[in-house]
């Protein structure tokens, strides 16, 4: 029952947040606090309760979850309200969970008009985003996926920024929605196909997740229909050639849009190629997993380069999420344990990293008024501790020792050498990019010949205490992310398997990333 | 043959429509009272649904111009319940109304028994007769405010190119009759019988473009915005939901029912139809600042999709159509039920331009609700009756392996999406200095309001639980041509 209020809280919290509003325009924020906070409750207290190890001697008809809830929804056609919990689901609800509080707490005074509307929209991405990592039946899943992108939309076509040269709040917003809603179509499609092939092989049509994972298919089709998934996950992700949507989308999008974004969003892309991709395809994923890692790394090289050239701090960030999200695509693709691992850990940690740069820099647009680096400079030193805490995330966004973005990428770029090293030899240059375009950052933004000399608004208890929480997040579990592993680690060891049984009939299979 | 009980209760619905409509009239004749005709047209409206739904349970009736089978009373309780939407929206949108205002019902009546005896109807005779019983009051309700230049404008347009297409209907039926020397739907399958079949090809083929008129299908289309764009909003509403449906059923019937129809090249015109509808009706609404002509060619692109079915015509195609169908309508009555309400009590011409509609939320949250969802609805997001029946549609492409079409349905899609989102956001934002149009202060109190909520929820009930619609209309069979 309690995955099924981890929907409905948000859900409910909504409608609360909207019709709250005419009780005054703090009712709202506290009652979408309050709902977020319940719900990382809620995931905090399965965490401690719920014991995810993997069945010993995992056999194939072994219920993987922890935690599963199931009705019926449309018999005829085999669909059901089918939610379970794994480790990898349990750390990005609680991950999606802990941002949605954060999202709420950094709108607190950016967003004054429309408070109620706008904490609804906000809630209920959380409720297509826990749906999504939850959902098990592949139409209940469409659905949450695609059911998420109109609150989004809303979020930045309504409350987004303007900027004067650029695109128009409305055009990301719809340029979002349909990169989105495009590859979201071609994926129903591949899930039909899966679905009616299963009939075919079986004479049962179902939408379960479970069952479909056992369908029978033949090498072309399997290719088609895996081509039909990935792309949609690629977009969410992104993957370089379909980013397009990502830098625009940001720079739009309010803070807590952003935060959401770049934490939350994106992490569906890699939930989806974890969790579906390869597990229902493991031959056609590894036969493009050569192809895969190239373009992870295209991300790297591209993303990086283009974030030194930016002159949006926003889009700045964007651009080093793509250069990250690379990283997690090679480890995706390696399919190594140990790689896995890294992927989940890389997730975890993009999810504070960028989602405190975001939030800095709305900070930063609260008293500067600008997003533009070319009218930052030299801030240090009036702005309080602000700059202080940018430099701890730049640092832990560019993957320095001790935080958990460097154990992540550690353990992706270890974990996949195995399989391909000069991927790994390639993708390691790239840290030395994120270290210059980490640097740059900071330079253009707090050092050089100041603009002025006012002192300006220190922060405020509330911007302190979200940023202390997630740099000690950073921190904390950099030094010691073995809970993360722990929980997280036993779902990820099924892929490997996968991989290995597909690699095993025919030995002679080149490895992937080796041409 | 002798009609027995059996027959007058299967005919009961029609009758019960007809007799509503025959004691509207004397009523009008004796007394003008807005009141008491709407009074007397819901009464009539809604024995002839409960009547439908005694019949259920029951097995087809057949009688020789008419079938009773389950697509009909699917389709007839589609037909009876958009038209008492579309008397609760006349009721407010007529109450201010300057010239006479009963009269619109009992036209409405009128059409509404022959979208009844069109979507019964298995013979030639009968669907002529029920599609002109069906067009003719329409072509008044069109142009009811025939003060106001484009209603007036939208009654003619539609007159004679509807006039134009019946002719096409008449000579096709004539061309199959010549052939085959009978008028049954079943002489249409006699056609592909024969060698050679060149007249009553070419007859079915004539039929084929009057129907498709009425649907507005590329390349049939021309009239569709105009026509949608000058007509009051109860008659738009009962031109887009009514009139659309029973044709569909009809055109339902004759192609299901005919095994020649799953000939490679007949399917391919039929594809190339559905084709041409998903992409032109998408585009052509691309840059509509126009709500009602953007629904309009929105509805161009719904039937190029509900064509799949016909191209299909097999496996899950009359369950498809049925859901199709019914959220398709749904859909349609509650945009425009929320069109007609902005622009209630009648004030000369309706309010259709987008930027009226600027902001609309923060003066009419609700309504503007009810606007959103069903846009969403008509563009197939989740938890809204629309994305069921794209799934279907989806779906069906998939397993037969058109994958043309679902190419199509995918391009559609998104290029539609780009329009509903388009008119959607401009709900939401705010601009000053912009004119006010507003819906009545106690809207939601009146009949027009409950029902167009009602929708509203019906749309997410649908999107969210379709179990009982798609158990309902899965049970749904068609009685034997013959």
């Amino acid at each position: 029952m309690a995955l099924i209020w981890l929907i409905l809280i948000p859900f409910l919290g909504g409608l609360a947040c909207w019709l709250g509003e005419r009780w005054g325009e703090g009712v709202p924020r506290w009652i979408a606090l309050g709902s977020m906070l319940l719900v990382l409750l809620i995931t905090l207290g399965l965490w401690w309760q719920g014991d995810y190890q993997w069945p010993a001697g995992a056999e194939a008809d072994a219920v993987p979850w922890a935690l599963e809830w199931r009705a019926p929804w449309i018999p005829r056609l085999g669909i059901a309200v089918h939610l379970a919990l794994d480790g990898l689901s349990l750390v990005l609800v609680a991950l999606s969970a802990l941002l949605g509080v954060l999202a709420v707490l950094c709108s607190w005074h950016e967003i004054r008009r429309r408070v109620g509307f706008f904490h609804l929209n906000l809630l209920w991405i959380l409720v297509g985003v826990v749906g999504v990592f939850l959902a098990v039946d592949l139409f209940l899943f469409f659905a949450f996926w695609e059911m998420m992108l109109v609150p989004m939309y809303f979020l930045i076509a309504l409350w987004g920024h303007s900027s004067a040269t650029g695109f128009s709040r409305i055009g990301a917003a719809t340029k979002f929605f349909l990169y989105t809603q495009a590859s979201g179509l071609l994926m129903l499609v591949a899930i039909l196909g899966l679905v009616f092939a299963h009939r075919a092989a079986t004479g049962e049509l179902t939408f379960s997740y479970m069952a479909l994972r056992e369908t029978p298919l033949s090498g072309e089709v399997a290719m088609w229909l895996m081509l039909g998934f990935f792309l949609a996950f690629a977009v969410k992700l992104p993957v370089v050639p379909f980013h397009g949507w990502l830098p625009d989308a940001h720079a739009q999008a309010p803070t807590a849009g952003s935060v959401d974004l770049a934490g939350i969003l994106l992490k569906t892309g890699a939930y989806g190629l974890l969790r579906f991709v390869l597990p229902l395809f493991p031959e056609a994923s590894q036969a493009i997993a050569p192809l895969a890692m190239g373009l992870g790394l295209v991300g790297i090289v591209y993303g990086a380069l283009l974030a030194c050239g930016q002159q949006d701090i926003k889009r700045f960030i964007a651009y080093t999420s793509i250069s990250h999200m690379g990283f997690v695509l090679i480890g995706i693709y390696a399919g190594t344990e140990l790689a896995l691992q890294g992927v989940v850990l890389l997730l975890v940690a993009h999810a504070f990293s960028t989602s405190a740069l975001f939030i800095l820099s709305g900070q930063l647009h609260e008293r500067l008024h600008t997003r533009n680096l070319g009218e930052m400079g030299g801030l240090w030193g009036r702005l309080g501790s602000l700059p202080g805490f940018m430099l701890c995330f730049i640092v832990a966004s560019l993957g320095m020792p001790g935080t958990l973005n460097f154990v992540g990428e550690f353990l992706i770029l270890f974990g996949s050498f195995p399989v391909a090293p000069w991927t790994v030899a390639i993708a390691s240059a790239g840290l030395v990019l994120a270290a210059i375009y980490s640097l740059l950052l900071m330079q253009r933004v707090h050092y050089g010949p100041p603009r002025g000399e006012a002192r300006l608004a220190a922060l405020d208890g509330r911007e302190y205490a979200m940023l202390l929480g997630l740099l000690a997040l950073v921190l904390g579990l950099g030094l010691y992310p073995q809970p993360l592993l722990d929980t997280a680690g036993p779902a990820m060891q099924e892929i490997p398997r996968l991989f290995d049984e597909v690699a095993m009939p025919s030995s002679t299979a080149v490895p992937p990333g080796e041409s | 043959m002798t009609l027995t009980a059996t027959h007058l209760l299967a005919l009961l619905p029609l009758i019960l429509v007809c007799a509503a409509a025959i004691t509207v009239m004397l009523g009008i004749a004796w007394r003008r009272r807005h009141g008491a005709t709407v009074a007397l047209t819901v009464a009539g409206l809604l024995v002839g649904l409960v009547a439908l739904l005694v019949l259920w349970s029951r097995p087809p009736v057949a009688v020789p111009l008419l079938v009773i089978d389950g697509l009909a009373l699917l389709a007839g309780a589609t037909i009876l319940g958009a038209s008492l939407v579309c008397v609760a929206l006349a009721y407010g949108y007529l109450e201010r109304y300057p010239g006479p205002r009963e009269e619109f019902y009992l036209l409405l009546l009128c059409a509404a028994a022959g979208g009844l005896v069109l979507a019964t109807s298995h013979h030639l005779a009968t669907l002529f007769i029920g599609l002109e019983l069906l067009s003719m009051p329409l072509y008044g309700m069109l142009a009811y405010a025939f003060t106001e230049r484009r209603s007036l404008e939208a009654g003619i347009k539609y007159f004679l190119l509807s006039a134009a297409a019946s002719a096409f209907l008449l000579f096709g039926m004539a061309l199959i009759y010549a052939q085959t020397g009978r008028l049954d739907l079943a002489a249409v399958s006699a056609v592909f019988g024969e060698r050679p079949a060149t007249w009553g090809l070419a007859g079915i083929g004539l039929l084929l473009v009057g129907l498709g008129f009425k649907l507005s299908i590329v390349p049939f289309h021309l009239w569709t915005p105009d026509v949608y764009d000058g007509a009051p909003g109860p008659a738009a509403t009962f031109l887009a939901s009514v009139s659309k449906v029973a044709v569909f059923v009809v055109l339902l019937r004759l192609v299901l029912g005919t095994p020649g129809f799953q000939q490679e090249g007949l399917r391919g015109l039929l594809a190339a139809l559905a084709l041409a509808g998903m992409l032109v009706g998408n585009l052509l609404a691309l840059r509509q600042a126009n709500l009602k002509r953007l629904l309009g060619y929105s509805s161009i692109a719904h039937f190029g999709y509900l064509l799949v079915v016909l191209v299909v015509g097999e496996g899950l195609a009359l369950e498809t159509s049925g859901v199709y169908l019914v959220t398709y309508v749904v859909a349609t009555l509650a945009a425009f039920g929320a069109i007609t309400l902005l622009s209630s009590p009648y004030g000369g011409g309706d309010v259709t331009a987008l930027y009226h509609y600027r902001g609309l939320f923060w003066r009419r949250p609700w309504l503007t609700a009810v606007l959103t969802l069903s846009l969403l609805s008509l563009a197939g997001i989740p938890f809204t009756a629309g994305f069921i029946g794209k799934f279907y549609v989806l779906a069906l492409g998939v397993e037969a392996g058109r994958w043309w079409l679902v190419g199509g349905i995918l391009v559609g899609s998104v290029i539609g999406l780009y329009y509903y989102l388009r008119a959607m956001v401009a709900l939401y934002l705010v601009e000053p200095g912009l004119r006010r149009h507003d819906a009545p202060s106690d809207w939601a109190g009146r009949a027009g309001g409950l029902v167009v909520l009602g929708l509203a929820v019906l749309i997410v009930l649908l999107g969210v639980y379709p179990g009982p619609l798609i158990e309902w209309v899965a049970g749904v069979e068609v009685a034997a041509a013959g």
